[in-house]
């Protein structure tokens, strides 16, 4: 097996001052191997965009460390190509000009048709030759992330990081957009690591679905390696029964973490000291077998089951 | 009548406010003192004409008096009778043109002001109070202080007169420094909100300092910073007035003050409509700018 390009050893992060912090990422250990499509699957709001935000280098690890070819990722740079959840393309630019902002500052020394030819490339590779003079607000919402899954690309990064991409589209231009990517790293066999919150989505593109389990803090999960051959046809692999087995398998690992992390939390309740009575029980003798409204305080505790 | 909404509305919008100028006319005539000629016989035994002026406001001019007055003004409005004596939009644009280097040099101090507010914490911390406190100071308060500042500036031309003393640089320094403020004020708040996700998107491309600065932050800014240019430019046209009076200068507030000290007041009035409809055509003016500015 060859070196990992990507490799992170027990890094925790969390936020908060010293008194209040929380941890949202505990003892994440993970290697990524040069040309893989690694998937990282979890609920929103367990720590997803805190994870790639540390191997982009927008943050940095609280302990551990995150490792770029052997070397430690000391801040963002274009040898880790990201592709934002909400686009973040700049709305003054057209398409042509965001991508050229990233090609300019990854190759400065190239010659003007040269960066065009690079740039009018990768516009193609995401069929957006059309739409190469329009602004971002011109633009729908699975364009204008093809414009930024372009940008990333163009700057021919060593791994290619995707927070999220899709979640934002609705599921048409999501299945459209899933199928174009997939073809288009086929051809290209860039290292990806994919985040998302569709385990479908992460079983059809990658070739190993690491799912992040909303423990607090969370942690990576056990990998589940994905040996469906390609290209995977969207429609075949619906009734495939491994692909089947699969999604069971990463759902019900989702599922039980969720259930583990589920608390009980018991605690007193305030509530006015009384009970409706119970009007449906038969009672001949009257006086003798119905008892009054019961007291809330006769009762010792309640169970409170509260999803974290 | 057969009139269509539009053309009704268009009615209303112009019938409307020249019923209120109207109305305002008729309040104002009420109010202003009326001539009242009279003819006697004094002691010598000749007829007098003795006008004497009675009204609620004795000297306040009547409309009509006004429109007299002020006729050779407005119907000859670039001529030159003397240094204080020109026609009203000959004024109208010395005023403009001290407002418009004194407003460029606003900006061109104000704007890396507010970025500078905007990027940096303690700077900001820094010269908060400093800011708050010089903001609310009247431009009456600053002028003086300017003529001491300046006090040796003296350019002269070939003839040996001067051609920019240290009242010009007062005025331009007055005129800058209550401008300058709201651009200061909307750059700082303009930064401050350019969306995190633009600025990470410069640290993974790895833009550089300056890239940054012009690819990101100024764009990004550029609406914020127009607002604070509109209102600077409100605040420059406020201040023109005051300096021209307190230098004497010619333009329309230092016509304005002369005609005071001539008992001329006539043309005060002509020259307070003068300085609010220039005052509105160049807030019409800088929003438009503004609008275009947002669609682009």
């Amino acid at each position: 097996m060859s070196q990992p390009i990507l490799s992170l050893k027990n890094v925790s992060k969390g936020y908060g001052a010293k008194g209040a912090r929380t941890e949202v990422l505990r003892d994440i250990s993970l290697e990524v191997r040069e040309g893989e499509f690694v998937a990282i699957v979890g609920y929103s709001g367990s720590g997803k965009t805190t994870f790639i935000n540390m191997l982009a280098g927008l943050l940095k690890p609280d302990s551990g460390e995150v490792l770029l070819d052997g070397k430690p990722i000391t801040g963002p740079g274009p040898d880790r190509g990201l592709v934002f959840q909400n686009y973040s393309l700049l709305p003054w630019l057209t398409v042509t000009e965001n991508i050229a902002l990233a090609v300019d500052s990854v190759f400065p020394t190239w010659s003007q048709e040269q960066k065009s030819a690079h740039i009018a490339k990768y516009i193609a590779m995401v069929k957006l030759t059309k739409a190469a003079g329009k602004l971002p607000r011109e633009l729908s919402g699975g364009m204008r992330q093809r414009v930024s899954v372009a940008r990333a690309l163009a700057m021919d990064s060593r791994v290619l990081l995707l927070d999220e991409p899709l979640s934002a589209l609705d599921a048409l231009t999501r299945a459209n957009l899933q199928d174009d990517i997939s073809e288009i790293w086929q051809s290209s066999r860039k290292t990806v690591v994919w985040i998302t919150n569709d385990p479908d989505e992460a079983i059809l593109l990658a070739d190993r679905v690491i799912p992040l389990l909303p423990t607090a803090p969370a942690t990576l999960g056990q990998a589940i390696d994905i040996p469906l051959a390609r290209p995977r046809d969207r429609s075949a692999i619906n009734h495939d029964p491994q692909f089947k087995a699969l999604r069971n398998q990463l759902i019900n690992l989702l599922l039980a973490a969720k259930e583990k992390s589920r608390t009980t939390v018991s605690k007193k309740l305030v509530l006015p000291d009384i009970l409706p009575e119970d009007i449906s029980t038969p009672n001949s003798i009257q006086y003798l077998t119905r008892r009054g409204p019961r007291r809330r305080s006769e009762e010792k505790r309640e169970e409170l089951e509260v999803a974290s | 009548m057969n009139l269509t909404l539009f053309q009704k509305l268009k009615l209303e919008s112009v019938m409307l406010p020249a019923l209120a100028i109207l109305g305002c006319c008729l309040i104002w005539y009420v109010i202003a003192g009326k001539s009242v000629t009279t003819v006697k016989t004094d002691d010598w035994g000749d007829t007098v004409k003795v006008t004497k002026r009675s009204g609620i406001s004795a000297d306040l001019p009547t409309p009509v008096e006004t429109w007299t007055a002020s006729k050779a003004y407005i119907t000859d409005p670039f001529a030159k009778r003397g240094e204080l004596d020109q026609g009203i939009l000959r004024f109208t644009w010395l005023s403009l043109k001290l407002v418009a280097q004194g407003y460029f040099l606003a900006l061109l101090i104000g704007t890396p002001i507010g970025f500078l507010l905007g990027l940096s914490k303690k700077f900001s911390m820094a010269f908060d109070p400093i800011i708050q406190i010089l903001r609310p100071v009247s431009p009456l308060a600053w002028l003086p202080l300017g003529m001491i500042l300046f006090s040796g500036v003296k350019v002269m031309d070939a003839g040996g007169r001067t051609t920019f003393g240290a009242s010009d640089a007062a005025a331009l320094f007055t005129i800058a420094i209550c401008a300058m403020w709201p651009t200061v004020m909307n750059t700082a708040v303009g930064v401050r909100a350019v969306p995190q996700d633009y600025l990470n998107v410069a640290k993974v491309l790895k833009l550089s300092r300056t890239k940054t600065l012009w690819k990101v932050l100024v764009p990004a800014t550029l609406p914020y910073m127009f607002t604070g240019f509109r209102l600077s430019l409100g605040i420059a046209w406020l201040v023109i007035v005051a300096v021209e009076m307190l230098t004497g200068r010619p333009g329309v507030g230092g016509f304005l003050w002369q005609q005071y000290n001539a008992n001329s007041f006539a043309h005060i009035i002509l020259c307070i409509n003068v300085i609010g409809l220039v005052g509105y055509v160049l807030d019409r003016l800088m929003s438009l700018a503004e609008s275009k500015l947002k669609t682009a």
